[in-house]
């Protein structure tokens, strides 16, 4: 496949996430102004960070005069998640000039890694892909920022657009599951990630990753001693991060 | 406030390019062992349903199944993901039947 026709791969399996990206950049916006950031200062964030999650915390300790340290270090530990996609996704991408390393690692999302690391496996590594789908998130995101910081956000509440996001993450889910042990990390990601669902700096997320990880590779090892008898899913709970 | 906000935004930009770059550089200079390359293979799977689940089991923070559209809407997508395993009709079948829920019964 040309670079050309994976490019456009991505771009159409972005697509539908654009729909749930685009509410989220104008929260972004219009979370930014109402904490009286500049619009500037908006559109900074979401070109400089462009990590929603993140700004969206920082934001709120911006407006309510929390220290520089505090703003900083909260954004930054709820994006410790993307050393893991960073990890995740870098033996594909082994070959790459410094250069477009650094444009990877700058437009690296939940949704272009999500989309990425299953086609990886699929189809191979395809830088083009990964750009074809996180490029036009970018614009979006960035676009829809500057719309919310200028006019507010003004979405009937009562379209779910934001569904578009766990849908897509859960279309490239069942592929990512394969085994007894990639069932386990699943099932015990999920639900560790439930159980802290409500705890601050999206620890949930990054906790039920780590522990969905650990969970995968005690299967793993279990199976090498029994000759892979493990029943799958049976694990839930137990691990800790 | 404002006095703060550009040295903050810039020192989240730098240090979340940090996180997002360090191993796409880092994993040619080590050598990884066998059991770190098999936690990078589970990985997707236990992020994906991390990100996941939560959205569907706990829309609003609390997890709650009764009355629980997204959740509802879920399992059918997750239905029709894992015997497709398409996007798209993944997509249509999440949102038809949320839009369904919301609006019908």
């Amino acid at each position: 496949m040309s670079g050309r026709d994976s490019f456009l791969a991505g771009v159409r399996a972005i697509a539908p996430v654009l729909l749930g990206a685009a509410p989220f950049g104008l929260v972004a916006g219009a979370a930014a102004v109402e904490a009286e950031l500049t619009v500037a200062q908006a559109l900074g964030l979401s070109t400089v960070v462009f990590a929603g999650a993140s700004q969206l915390a920082a934001i709120d300790l911006l407006g309510r005069d929390a220290p520089f340290v505090v703003v900083v270090g909260t954004a930054l530990v709820i994006n410790a998640r993307l050393v893991m996609y960073s990890a995740s996704i870098a033996p594909y991408l082994g070959r790459l000039s410094r250069a477009r390393k650094a444009l990877v690692a700058y437009l690296l999302t939940d949704q272009a890694y999500a989309l990425s690391v299953t086609r990886f496996r699929r189809e191979g590594a395809s830088v083009w892909y990964y750009f074809g789908a996180a490029v036009p998130l970018w614009v979006v995101f960035v676009a829809a920022t500057a719309v919310g910081a200028v006019g507010g956000a003004q979405l009937p509440p009562s379209l779910p657009l934001g569904f578009a996001v766990p849908l897509v993450f859960l279309a490239v889910l069942t592929p990512a599951v394969t085994d007894n042990a990639s069932v386990t990390a699943a099932v015990v990601g999920g639900g560790v990630a439930v159980a802290g669902a409500a705890l601050p700096l999206n620890l949930g997320l990054l906790g039920g990753a780590l522990a969905g990880v650990a969970a995968g590779l005690l299967v793993d090892e279990a199976g090498d001693d029994s000759g892979g008898s493990g029943k799958p899913g049976d694990r839930d709970g137990g691990e800790t991060a | 406030m404002t006095g703060v906000a550009w040295p903050a935004i810039v020192a989240i930009g730098v240090g979340t390019l940090l996180l997002r770059a360090s191993f796409l550089y880092l994993y040619e200079r080590i050598d990884l062992p066998p059991r770190g390359e098999r936690a990078l293979e589970l990985v997707p799977a236990a992020v994906l349903s991390a990100l996941v689940v939560p959205s569907l089991l706990a829309p609003e923070g609390a997890v709650t199944v009764v009355g629980n559209d997204r959740l509802v809407a879920g399992v059918a997508a997750l239905v029709v993901a894992w015997t497709t395993e398409n996007i798209f009709a993944t997509l249509a079948v999440g949102f038809v039947v949320l839009l369904g829920l919301q609006y019908l019964v």
